[in-house]
């Protein structure tokens, strides 16, 4: 396969999969915003920061949602934001049209120009159903790959590239609010309450399934061991790994070669296994967090280097 | 006379380049007047191997370097033996269509200045003609170091009545181009006399038809036609159809590129080399 | 006395449209209709996109399909046929002559000037020998009809003519809606285009190659007007869609970058301008382009297809002596028919259309897609004097033919069929033989009277359809 068209298939999901992420990030800051305490926890900064769009908010003051739909939602000179990757992922998929399906191709048509000349009131007032309508143009396009695309390289360098962004997403969150996580300290303004912890998990849409693993309380270790080490759920970052070490292996029985990302996904997928039973907690979450990011910055580099992107 | 050279280009750049592609026309031909002996070419110590004639029949090779690039270091160098053939330029093994080399291009392409230049000249006949024309490039555009650039035309050149060797050729086969006599551009070395212009980098001049004696050098710069002191390397309609060298880079950002030719006379018996200094 | 290609002079039915005809009773004009959605819809989710001849303007664009298919009897596709591969073969005689000894200007046929002094002529190109001497491999030729015999050749195409996927298109749309108009097998099929096409690719392998050749189709991307061409007939082909920075070249070899490290490749079939293929033979300054990739073709490693330089064939100034050509190369008679052209670069063209603009058409030698074009009959006193002084300013850069009585075809108005100008573009294929499948691009103008079917000024496309017998 041509290095071009596995680098836009890679590209394409990882866009892809970034605005899908983006999406759910923005439902968590609506649902906090309208808790008690809303005001000083500023979950809209944090819902920035975590997409590394911070510098995009140039204003002083807190951060309000229509900041947010501007800079994550529609702006296209960010090229993080929802509206920029809708069009690149798009970009991705045309660039490399024979290789996806037809139901594939549409499902990336048929959204690339949703936002544009969107005005800023309108956009948030048909806010949850602009988020839903990502969220679904993101499903439909993982079904009609899951149920009709060639199991062929070009397949797994999606996969991985899509796995690479998710897990990514969740350590970048996991990064700006280990805080709330650390029982050693307090926050300022008073006890850490369970809403900040369910935020995290509401960011990952994943508040249900938490509940399913560890029954009805929230605990720190809980919730660091549910997001970075769980291999169920799949948003954690032990079930992205594992999905990048099997495409990546397929990969290496095709080509018949083991590159360096090989030996790199299989080091983080063993210091997550070293890291259950909340041994991760006690290794230092903030460290662990830090380490990953590293880790998965180098993955993504040398996957571009052993396939020639 | 036997000469010796040696032509070295060097480009550097600020930020390794992950991929270098080169277009080398540095292997002078074999022809009545100049027989290269022991040439060689090399790009960062490794020879270039094959060189293939062109669509002019000048030897041309490629080459191309992967992997991060800091400098590229291309030496050509040799012995050539040249004979006097008072300004013809005879024995090429192909020949193309004439009236190709009546083609103006970008950079040669007259002007109402250039056109009434070109008719100033006078002369009995062609040959005649062409020394005239020759002579009135020199008169009409002093030698001057850095008063043009790789982009000046021949019509620009004219106006400014400045240049260097590269704009005196433009403005001969421009102006011979427009009287109707098929000419190029040349590219070579030329071992300089006393009173001549010495140079560190390789030189132009020009080559014109005449019916029955075939192509003649012209230099304008020097106002003589070639002769043994000069070492043929390619032609071409303009500058940059001829250039000896050329790069296409891949991910670096600045370059420079330092060209120095050495040139002198051999020893006879000997393969030692003299530089010339200015 | 315009023809119309669906009736006899009497207003019969000619009878290689009965069936046409038949089907469009029994449909009703209502019914055309509601196919003719289905049939946008169709294109629209495919995401057939683009502008035919490199017009220019939103690449994204729909080109009308008109449903109502035009329709050449076998008797009719014979002569064509011949033509048309009559003429393929005679303009690349031509271009091997004009890199080569170039007779055809000793032998005083065409100028020197024409040939030496045109912007397409290559000089690279001179001396060197292309595998099977074939320059052109695609040669779409643009044909009128003005009458029940009169096939004249519009335009040359040797380049890299598009165009074709809507005539694979065209049909498959026609044959997945209406099975029952094709299922009495009057039909000729033109499905095998595109293995026809890879079979023609193959067979100009270069020298180095001792294999299958591998062949790919070399676009400019995504952003190109013809990209859904490119990628539509790769996929078809069953051929890697590359770009230039998929390619490299070294040890006078091309290489395309694929996951598994270099791999080799035999025969380019580019979809980019001669000026953008290789910075280093051609436009310095083009971010475009394989560095190098001139010098491999030129040591027979790789074969280009068109040859850079095949564009001086299909010069509108060159176009005037194909005639010439054809009796020169081949000793035959042309079938196809030139139009009657001027050039202004003569004196007496320059004075005869200076004092008859008002009733030519008249081009731009380097022109295409109906810009810059003027058709005298149809512009105001003032566009024509505002063209006459471009032609004066500029001679040689513009040629004149008179305005024809282009034939008309069926299509589909609102409340009834309607009698609309056509053009017909067929695709010949040339490498150690040569192909023509029976079939074409025909271009329609969907307005009435107009004489422009190109699709950025209101044309569109249709089925053409070739009668078995």
């Amino acid at each position: 396969m041509l290095s071009r068209t596995a680098a836009n298939l890679f590209w394409m999901a990882r866009h892809l999969e970034r605005a899908e992420s983006t999406a759910r990030l923005i439902t968590m800051g609506q649902r906090m915003a309208v808790l008690p305490g809303s005001a000083y926890r500023d979950e809209w900064r944090s819902v920035l920061r975590v997409t590394g769009c911070e510098p995009f908010h140039t204003r002083s003051g807190p951060v309000t949602e229509a900041d947010v739909v501007r800079i994550l939602l529609l702006d296209s000179e960010n090229p993080a934001s929802i509206h920029s990757c809708l069009v690149r992922a798009r970009a991705n998929g045309r660039s490399v049209r024979t290789k996806l399906t037809q139901e594939m191709w549409e499902a990336l048509n048929l959204s690339w120009r949703r936002f544009e000349g969107y005005g800023l009131d309108e956009a948030c007032q048909e806010l949850p159903a602009l988020i839903d309508w990502v969220k679904t143009r993101a499903s439909v396009f993982r079904g009609a790959a899951e149920t009709g695309m060639l199991r062929h390289e070009g397949h797994d360098f999606m996969r991985i590239g899509g796995a690479i962004e998710r897990a990514q997403m969740t350590l970048r969150l996991l990064d700006v609010k280990y805080y709330v996580l650390l029982p050693e300290t307090d926050v300022v303004g008073g006890g850490r309450d369970h809403y900040q912890w369910s935020s995290v998990l509401h960011a990952l849409s994943g508040i249900r399934a938490y509940h399913h693993v560890y029954g009805g309380t929230y605990s720190p270790a809980h919730i660091s061991d549910f997001l970075m080490v769980n291999r169920a759920f799949p948003r954690s970052v032990a079930y992205c790994v594992d999905q990048m070490r099997w495409h990546l292996e397929r990969l290496a029985q095709e080509h018949g070669v083991l590159a360096t990302c090989h030996k790199t996904v299989d080091e983080i997928f063993e210091f997550l296994l070293d890291g259950q039973d909340g041994a991760i907690f006690q290794r230092g979450l903030h460290e662990s967090v830090q380490q990953c990011l590293k880790l998965t910055n180098r993955l993504a580099n040398e996957i571009a280097e052993s396939y020639y992107f | 006379m036997e000469l010796t050279v040696r032509h070295q280009t060097t480009y550097c750049y600020e930020t390794p380049a992950s991929q270098v592609a080169l277009l080398l026309r540095l292997q002078p031909a074999a022809l009545d007047g100049q027989v290269p002996r022991q040439w060689a070419v090399t790009v960062n110590d490794t020879p270039v191997q094959t060189f293939r004639p062109n669509a002019y029949g000048d030897g041309e090779a490629f080459v191309h370097l992967r992997a991060s690039v800091e400098e590229v270091l291309i030496v050509a160098s040799g012995r050539v033996e040249t004979r006097d053939q008072h300004g013809v330029v005879s024995g090429f093994r192909q020949e193309g269509p004439l009236p190709v080399f009546l083609r103006q291009t970008h950079l040669t392409r007259p002007d109402a200045a250039v056109t009434a230049f070109a008719h100033s000249a006078g002369g009995t006949d062609r040959l005649s003609r062409l020394h005239a024309l020759s002579a009135l490039v020199r008169d009409r555009v002093g030698y001057c170091a850095g008063s043009t650039s790789t982009a000046s035309t021949a019509a620009e050149v004219l106006a400014q009545g400045r240049g260097v060797c590269q704009d005196h050729a433009h403005l001969f086969v421009s102006a011979a181009r427009a009287l109707g006599i098929p000419a190029r551009y040349v590219v070579g070395y030329l071992m300089a006399q006393a009173g001549d212009r010495a140079l560190r980098e390789t030189h132009a001049w020009a080559e014109a038809w005449v019916d029955g004696l075939g192509w003649i050098g012209f230099d304008a710069t020097n106002g003589i036609c070639v002769t043994d002191h000069y070492v043929r390397l390619c032609g071409g309609l303009d500058a940059h159809d001829a250039a000896p060298v050329r790069g296409s880079v891949l991910g670096a950002t600045t370059i420079a590129i330092r060209a120095d030719v050495m040139i002198g006379e051999a020893e006879p018996g000997a393969a030692q080399q003299t530089q010339q200094q200015q | 006395m315009t023809f119309s290609e669906m009736h006899e002079q009497d207003g019969t039915i000619r009878s290689c449209y009965a069936e046409v005809k038949r089907w469009i009773d029994e449909t009703g004009i209502d019914g055309l209709h509601g196919r003719m959605d289905e049939a946008e819809a169709i294109f629209r989710r495919i995401g057939i996109t683009f502008a035919v001849y490199g017009e220019g303007g939103d690449p994204e664009r729909l080109i009308p399909f008109d449903l109502l298919p035009r329709v050449f009897s076998r008797l009719e596709w014979e002569r064509l046929d011949k033509g048309i591969r009559q003429r393929a073969q005679a303009l690349n005689a031509f271009l091997y002559d004009a890199y080569h000894r170039a007779e055809i200007l000793r032998a005083g046929l065409i100028p020197q000037d024409l040939v030496y002094q045109n912007e397409a002529f290559r000089p690279e190109m001179i001396g060197f020998d292309p595998p099977g001497r074939v320059y052109s491999h695609i040669v779409g030729i643009d044909i009128v009809r003005t009458g029940p015999d009169q096939f004249e050749v519009l335009e040359d195409n040797c380049r890299t003519p598009s165009g074709v996927s809507y005539m694979l298109e065209n049909r498959e749309i026609m044959t997945r809606m209406f099975p029952g108009l094709f299922s009495k097998g009057l039909v000729t099929p033109v499905d095998d285009y595109p293995a026809l096409l890879l079979k023609t690719l193959k067979e100009v392998a270069p020298p180095a190659c001792k294999r299958d050749p591998v062949v790919v189709l070399l676009t400019p991307g995504s952003l190109n007007s013809a990209y859904y061409e490119h990628s539509f007939l790769a996929d078809l082909m069953g051929i890697e869609l590359v770009e230039p920075v998929d390619l490299f070249v070294d040890n006078d070899r091309v290489w395309m970058k694929t996951t598994t490290g270099p791999r080799a490749v035999d025969v380019i079939y580019r979809r980019i301008d001669d000026d953008y293929l290789d910075p280093l033979a051609f436009r310095p300054d083009s971010l475009l382009g394989v560095p190098g990739l001139f010098h491999a073709y030129r040591a027979g490693g790789v074969t280009l297809c068109s040859a850079p330089g095949a564009g001086l064939a299909d010069d509108k100034a060159i176009y005037v002596y194909v005639p010439e050509m054809i009796r020169f190369y081949l000793g035959e008679e042309p079938i196809l028919s030139n139009i009657p052209t001027w050039q202004c670069g003569t004196e007496s063209g320059l004075a005869y259309v200076l004092e008859h603009l008002g009733e030519l058409v008249a081009k731009e030698v380097h022109g295409s897609g109906g810009y810059g074009m003027l058709i005298g009959p149809q512009a105001t006193s003032e566009a024509v004097a505002a063209y006459a002084a471009r032609i004066r300013a500029n001679p040689g850069g513009f040629i004149a033919q008179p305005t024809l009585a282009l034939s008309t075809v069926p299509t589909l108005g609102e409340s009834a069929v309607v009698q609309r100008h056509a053009d017909f573009r067929p695709f010949c294929l040339v490498g150690s033989q040569m192909r023509l499948v029976a079939g074409g691009l025909t271009r329609v103008a969907l307005t009435e009277g107009s004489l422009v079917v190109n699709s950025s000024q209101g044309g569109g496309v249709k089925d053409t359809w070739v009668l078995r017998n």
